[in-house]
Order: C-alpha cells, then sequence, then structure tokens
C-alpha cells in the first residue's frame, strides 16, 4: 500500500552533492596547510598563510563537508523512518541556501582575517547569527517531520541526530556570545567575548570538545544506526545497548570539556571532574562502536566485496580507535606528554577522516543512486579503489603524527644533568619535517579519494536523474 | 579554596558530581536487568527492513563501564574534585609545581653554585660552565638572539665587539638581569624636519661609514645632523654607550639600505630585552654572563670613552636595542 506522495530528495540532493564539493575544498586547504608545514616558504601573501587557512581548513571540513553530510543524511533518515515527507518545505530549503551562504561567508571572512578566536567557533557574529536562523530551522524541520511520523516508535537514528540538533544549538548560542564593536560610531564585524579569563576558556572548551561529542559523533552515530544495518541488510545488534549508550553519552559529554585545559589556570577540582567523566565516556562511546560493527556479524561476507559496507566498518573502527585513545589522553599524566603535540592532531584526524569522512562517504555512496534513479553508483571499482586509497592516507596521516607527537613531548621534556633541556624547541621542529612530509602525503592520498568520488558521483548524476520515491506505509509490524 | 564566592558552590558541585556519577551507573544497573529475549527483534520495522535485535547489554561492556564508574569515585576520592575537598592525597597544581621546583633546586642548585663564586673570566674559560652556559642560552636567548647568538634584524648580534651596552661582565650581567629598554624618538630632536630634510641626513649617516651618498645631500645632511642628532650619537656619530648606537662603523641593527634608515629616522625606533635576573636566579645569570662574554666580543674593562655603539638603521638619533 503506497501513497502518491513522495518525499522531500531535492534537499537531500543538493546537501549529499555540496557534501562531496566542500569534502574536495576543505581536504584541499588542509593538504595545503600541511604543505606550508613542510615548506614554509609556501605562506606567500598574509590571506593565504598558514593561521588565515587553519581555521578554513577546520571550518571547511567540519561544518561545510561534515554539516552538509548530516543535513543530507538526516533529512532522509528522518522522513523514511518517519514514513512522512519533510516537514516545512521552504524552511528545508533555506537551511541548504542558508548554511551555503555561511560557508561561502566563513570562506571570505578567515582569509580576511575575521575571527572570534576561538577554535571551532571562529567566525564573527554576523555569520553567527545567520547560522542561529539556519539551525533553528533546522530543528524545526527535523523535529516537524518526527511529530508527523506514521509509525509510533522513534528509529534510533533520529535520537541521535535529534539530540545533535538540539545541543548544537545551545553550544553555539553560548559559547558565540559576544559584545560587537562599534568604531566612531558604526557597527563593525568586530566583536569580543561576553566572558573573560579562565571562564572563557572553560565556556570555550565546553564548547569545543561537545562540537566533537555531538556535531562529529552524535550526528554521525545518527547516520551509523540509520545505513550500517540499511547496507548491511541486517537488524542493528542490541536496541538495549543503543538505549543506554544513547543517554550515557549524551550525558557524561557534556562533562568532558575541561580535559582541554589540564594545567592550567583552571582550578584543579574542574580539571579532575572533566578527567573522570572523560574515562566514564569510553564506554558509551564503544557502546556504538559494538552496536554497528555487531549489526554485520553472521554477515561478515559480505564485507569481501561491498566497498560501501568496508568504508563503514572501516569507520567504526577508527571510531573505536580514536574514542580509546581519547580517554587515555584526558588522563593527567598522559595529557602532560600528549598536550601541544602533534599527537592531538593524530587524534583529532583519526575520528576526523577515520570515523566522521569514512562514514560519511559510505553513506553518500549509499544515498547517490538512490537520489538519481540508478541502481548502483557508475562504478564500483571506483569506490573500491577509493577505499583503499582514503584508508592508505588515513593510516598514514595518524601513524606519523603519533610518532612526530611523542617525539616531540620526550623531546620537550628531555633534561641534561644539570637540569637544562636537552632540546631547544626548533630542534623538536626539525627533527618533525619527515613525519609532517608522510602527513602531507597521506593528506594527499584523502584528498585523491575525494576527487574519484566527485567523478564517480557526476558520472552516476549523469546517466540519472533526480528521482523522489514514492512514501511507503508503515509495515504490517505495526 | 577560593574557587567558591559561597558555601553554596561546593555543596552544589560536590552533590551535582556525586549524583551524575552514579546516576550512571543505576542507569547502567536497571538497563541491565530490563528483560530481553536475545536473538529475537523487537518487533518494531521502519523503512520496510529496518529492525533492532532484543539482544542483552555484552557483559564485558557493562564491566567495563562499571570499572570506570568505580575508578572515578576512588579518584575523586583522592585526587580534588568534589569541591572544596582536596582529596586523600592532599595533592594540588601548584603542590606538585612548587616540589618539582625544590626537587631541581635541591639537585641542579650546586652545580651552578658552585660557578656563582668564580670570576667571569675563569667561568669563560672553563669548557664545563661554556656547555652549560650555551645550553641555557639556547633555551632563553636563542629565540631572539639565534642559536649561534649573531642576531637578526632589530636583535643585536652579540658574537662582535660592538656593545649597545657595553661589553664588560658587570655590563653584560646588567643587561641579562635588568633588560634594557631603548628607544629613539622620531625625527630626533628637531620634530619639524621634513621629508627632504630626512632624507638628506639619511645620506649623511650613510657617509659616516663610507656608504654610496650623494654629496650635495651628505653636505645638507651634516648642517641637520648636530641640532637632530649629535645629542645622542654624538658630533661625530661614533655613539655613546647606553645610550644610543656609533653610526660609523658596518654594524646596523635595522639594515643600513637609505629606505631603512629614512624610515628609522620618521618613525623612531622603539626596542626592549625583557629582565631575566628574577626568573633564572643569580647562579643561571652568571654562567649566561660568562657564556655571552666568551663568545668572542666581551671587553675586559669598560674604556671611558670607547665608541660602543651599535647598528641601529636609525641615523639621526637612534638608541636602538637591547644588546646583552
Amino acid at each position: 500500500m503506497q501513497s502518491q506522495a513522495t518525499y522531500n530528495y531535492k534537499v537531500v540532493r543538493q546537501f549529499a552533492v555540496m557534501t562531496v564539493i566542500w569534502g574536495i575544498v576543505g581536504m584541499l586547504v588542509g593538504v595545503i596547510i600541511a604543505a606550508q608545514l613542510v615548506w614554509p616558504e609556501l605562506n606567500v601573501v598574509e590571506w593565504l598563510s598558514y593561521g588565515r587557512l587553519r581555521p578554513l581548513h577546520t571550518n571547511a571540513v567540519i561544518f561545510a563537508f561534515g554539516g552538509c553530510a548530516l543535513f543530507a543524511t538526516s533529512y532522509f533518515a528522518v522522513q523514511r523512518t518517519s514514513h512522512a515527507v519533510l516537514f516545512a518545505p521552504a524552511l528545508a530549503a533555506f537551511t541548504f541556501w542558508g548554511w551555503q551562504l555561511v560557508i561561502v561567508l566563513a570562506a571570505l571572512s578567515l582569509p580576511l582575517g575575521f575571527t572570534q578566536g576561538k577554535e571551532y567557533a571562529e567566525l564573527e557574529w554576523p555569520i553567527d547569527i545567520l547560522i542561529t536562523l539556519v539551525w533553528v530551522s533546522y530543528a524545526v524541520v527535523f523535529f516537524g517531520t518526527i511529530i508527523k511520523r506514521k509509525v509510533s516508535h522513534i528509529y534510533v537514528a533520529n535520537w541521535f541526530f535529534g539530540g545533535f540538533i538540539l545541543t548544537v544549538a545551545v553550544l553555539h548560542l553560548v559559547n558565540s556570545a559576544a559584545i560587537p564593536v562599534f568604531a566612531a560610531g558604526i557597527l563593525t564585524p568586530k566583536s569580543y567575548s561576553a566572558y573573560a579569563g579562565v571562564q572563557d576558556a572553560m565556556v570555550q572548551w565546553w564548547y569545543g570538545h561537545n562540537a566533537v561529542g555531538f556535531f562529529l559523533t552524535a550526528g554521525f552515530l545518527g547516520m551509523m544506526y540509520y545505513f550500517v544495518p540499511k547496507q548491511a541488510g541486517r537488524p542493528i545488534y542490541s536496541y538495549r545497548l543503543s538505549v543506554v549508550h544513547f543517554w550515557a553519552l549524551i550525558f557524561t559529554y557534556m562533562w568532558a570539556g575541561p580535559h582541554h585545559l589540564h594545567y592550567t589556570a583552571l582550578p584543579d577540582w574542574t580539571q579532575s571532574v572533566g578527567m573522570v567523566f572523560s574515562l566514564i565516556l569510553l564506554a558509551p562511546s564503544w557502546g556504538g562502536m559494538i552496536n554497528g560493527i555487531m549489526t554485520l556479524s553472521g554477515a561478515w561476507h559480505k564485507l569481501r566485496d561491498d566497498p560501501i559496507l568496508k568504508f563503514m566498518i572501516t569507520s567504526l573502527s577508527f571510531y573505536g580507535m580514536s574514542t580509546f585513545e581519547g580517554p587515555m589522553m584526558s588522563i593527567k599524566t598522559v595529557n602532560a606528554l600528549s598536550h601541544y603535540t602533534d599527537w592531538t592532531v593524530g587524534h583529532v584526524h583519526s575520528g576526523a577522516l577515520g570515523w566522521v569522512a569514512m562514514i560519511s562517504i559510505g553513506s553518500i555512496y549509499y544515498l547517490l543512486p538512490r537520489l538519481f534513479g540508478k541502481p548502483e553508483m557508475h562504478s564500483k571499482k571506483l569506490i573500491e579503489v577509493h577505499f583503499w586509497i582514503a584508508t592508505i592516507g588515513v593510516v598514514l596521516y595518524i601513524a606519523s603524527m603519533w610518532i612526530a607527537g611523542v617525539m616531540q613531548g620526550l623531546m620537550w621534556r628531555a633534561t641534561n644533568l644539570d637540569g637544562t633541556l636537552t632540546y631547544s624547541f626548533v630542534e623538536s621542529v626539525k627533527a618533525t619535517y619527515p613525519f609532517w612530509t608522510i602527513r602531507l602525503l597521506g593528506g594527499l592520498l584523502f584528498l585523491s579519494g575525494m576527487f574519484i568520488m566527485a567523478y564517480n558521483m557526476f558520472l552516476t548524476m549523469a546517466g540519472g536523474k533526480a528521482v523522489d520515491a514514492p512514501v511507503l506505509a508503515p509495515a504490517a509490524a505495526h | 579554596m577560593s574557587d567558591f564566592v559561597s558555601g553554596f558552590w561546593n555543596f552544589y558541585v560536590v552533590s551535582i558530581v556525586l549524583v551524575s556519577i552514579l546516576g550512571c551507573g543505576v542507569f547502567l544497573w536497571m538497563q541491565s536487568s530490563a528483560t530481553h529475549v536475545e536473538g529475537a527483534t523487537t518487533g518494531h520495522v521502519w523503512d520496510e527492513d529496518l529492525q533492532e535485535f532484543s539482544n542483552p547489554l555484552p557483559s564485558w561492556w557493562r564491566w567495563l563501564f562499571y570499572i570506570t564508574i568505580v575508578f572515578s569515585l576512588f579518584y575523586l576520592a583522592v585526587y580534588p574534585g568534589l569541591g572544596t575537598y582536596q582529596g586523600q592525597f592532599n595533592w594540588s597544581s601548584t603542590g606538585q609545581y612548587d616540589g618539582e621546583m625544590k626537587k631541581a633546586e635541591d639537585q641542579y642548585g650546586p652545580i651552578y653554585k658552585k660557578f656563582q663564586s668564580q670570576d667571569i673570566m675563569a667561568v669563560a674559560a672553563n669548557s664545563e660552565a661554556r656547555e652549560m652556559g650555551q645550553r641555557l642560552f639556547l633555551t632563553y636567548c636563542a629565540q631572539c638572539h639565534g642559536s649561534d647568538a649573531k642576531g637578526a634584524r632589530g636583535f643585536p648580534n652579540l658574537t662582535d665587539n660592538d656593545w649597545l651596552f657595553g661589553g664588560t661582565p658587570e655590563q653584560i650581567k646588567e643587561s641579562i638581569i635588568k633588560g634594557r629598554d631603548a628607544m629613539m624618538p622620531p625625527k630626533g630632536l628637531k620634530p619639524d624636519l621634513n621629508g627632504d630634510q630626512i632624507k638628506d641626513l639619511a645620506h649623511y649617516v650613510r657617509s659616516l661609514s663610507g656608504l654610496s651618498s650623494d654629496s650635495i645631500r651628505v653636505q645638507r645632511g651634516k648642517e641637520l645632523f648636530a641640532p637632530a642628532c649629535s645629542a645622542c650619537h654624538g658630533p661625530d656619530g661614533k655613539g655613546t654607550v647606553g645610550l644610543a648606537p656609533n653610526l660609523t662603523d658596518k654594524v646596523w641593527l635595522y639594515g643600513s639600505s637609505e629606505a631603512e634608515i629614512i624610515n628609522g629616522i620618521t618613525t623612531g625606533r622603539v626596542n626592549r630585552m625583557p629582565a631575566w635576573g628574577e626568573f633564572l636566579g643569580e647562579a643561571k645569570v652568571h654562567l649566561l654572563t660568562a657564556y655571552v662574554y666568551g663568545l668572542g666580543g666581551g671587553v675586559k674593562e669598560a674604556p671611558a670613552a670607547a665608541p660602543v655603539a651599535a647598528p641601529a638603521a636609525a641615523p639621526a638619533a637612534a638608541a636602538p636595542a637591547e644588546k646583552k
């Protein structure tokens, strides 16, 4: 029994295509700044110098690439698991165009030097207001669709998408609170944080850690909970596990921010509380990995010849690795070695490339043929090639940064018999060059994979046409 | 602890932290005992084929979760975390810092002290002391003066015999302990200098050290030098120790090009070397003094009127940077 109405795939298509485009842009900027570390003379003009491009890279990959992937997959999954068309289609269209405008404004304002100076929240207040409008619209569209649903139970993917949308709204509003500067009576795009001193640092890292926890984890777990069982054709391993790890994850992430401020002016008690909750976070994080990987139990053979499933399962493995590494690095004594080194950079990319990018890539490969009326992607072989190039790229990247980070940490703390430092800072920089070169190679490989994906995507689009699937009636089991 | 403005916040922090950690455990325990049928699905179906098994929580995972909770409670019993409660180990980050500093002082202090009573000349001649001095230099001084101590634009070369603030052991030590501030006012003592006059001055200053210059401008510049610059740089441009650099030698702190000199006269120069006495302590400063002295440019005794100035593009009334 099928109604005539069709799902709103238009906005999903738009976001899905832009995911690939922004992925290329964001990772290209990453490759450029990685090259600037190896060859500092590549810092040619101030607008394209490392200091200006680095925030552009992080904003582009997190909010442009990751953001578009989340919009596309959540709009797709919430419609299909609610058996209802997207609520408020005009608002949904606004979230697409508004979000693209945010990205373009970021790409202009960051190289020009406009920044609030807060990591992952650099964008100045006028753009922050636009983000708020887009995000509130996103929440209205998403939860409106949930309310319209034709099934009584809300599917687990939607818990995670919903948690991510609500929390990011709170994080953005609180951390971006700032006072704009009036110069000669004119309102300028420059602003200063509403908080001061160590409170400002704490608010920033409460935000910063939860940007990782909700934008880059809860949202992508929502993606995982829809696309992994779909692609594997298997039920989710354990409903009970998803309940426990969902509530435990969203509850404990909120506490973990202080581990970014170990051995600083932050009071000792706050640091300790941040550390213990980061340790408690290990099991809730692993809950998602177990539920994803065990969903494949009984169908392991599918991994042999399904490159999309390979992307998904590999992403879950990296998720498990980086969520073990994270709590470990939050332990004060480990942090004393790892903090401020490239180990942190390696850890972030194990999550960002290994988990976030790979689960997104797998999900977009699942989506594209369905959005363009094709049985599958133009070339399955190219997905396979993409998978291996990307995996080798991630491994080169994180292995080189692990070695570089531990080496830097050990060099910085090494002392001579008279108590003086064994190495000057610049010696640790010099020793890092080979690893920065390997990292550049890893990044280049990952970026090449994205070009292959874009090629595959355009050929799939060229051979198909935009198709909106009919809305399905809920299964009889309900 | 002064982290709380009232006792309420201590109570608030302690209760919310304990309730949250214990709450995780209670929630896990309640969910573990919920009914489940291994291998069966929950009966819900979404989007044609999305289903969930009713499998129980993996027990190894459950125990991992419990262990982190127990560890957290133990950690907060021994380390500070529950509001103002300091923990059984009575640990604090400032306490750890003070302890490590004291340990370092006990361990390394005597190594430095043994040189402190020796004369700078003797320390400078001691190879062990020189190596220690170099290590200190690479940690604290090399960022500005360079690993080879040859300086950079705006940062004086310490290996030549040109000293802005004097090259005797006492003067070097004073530079390190107290730091140095240098300021050359824009346009020296003649704020009404116009662009052409500044150019004349620049040519005159270049001529002092034998650099190419326009003889007519040199002639005009020489007349301007006396009222504008000579108060600090001296009538012959040879400078004054601790006040203004020598303009007649080949050492230029900011560069010797006409444009750089014009820039220096027009906008003046401000430079500073930070004070290190309090941070490093007497014994380490003593070793560093000997190391810098031994770099080759040290002066045994301050020659009363010796030309001691250095570079400074600022020709006119310059008194640029620091120098140890």
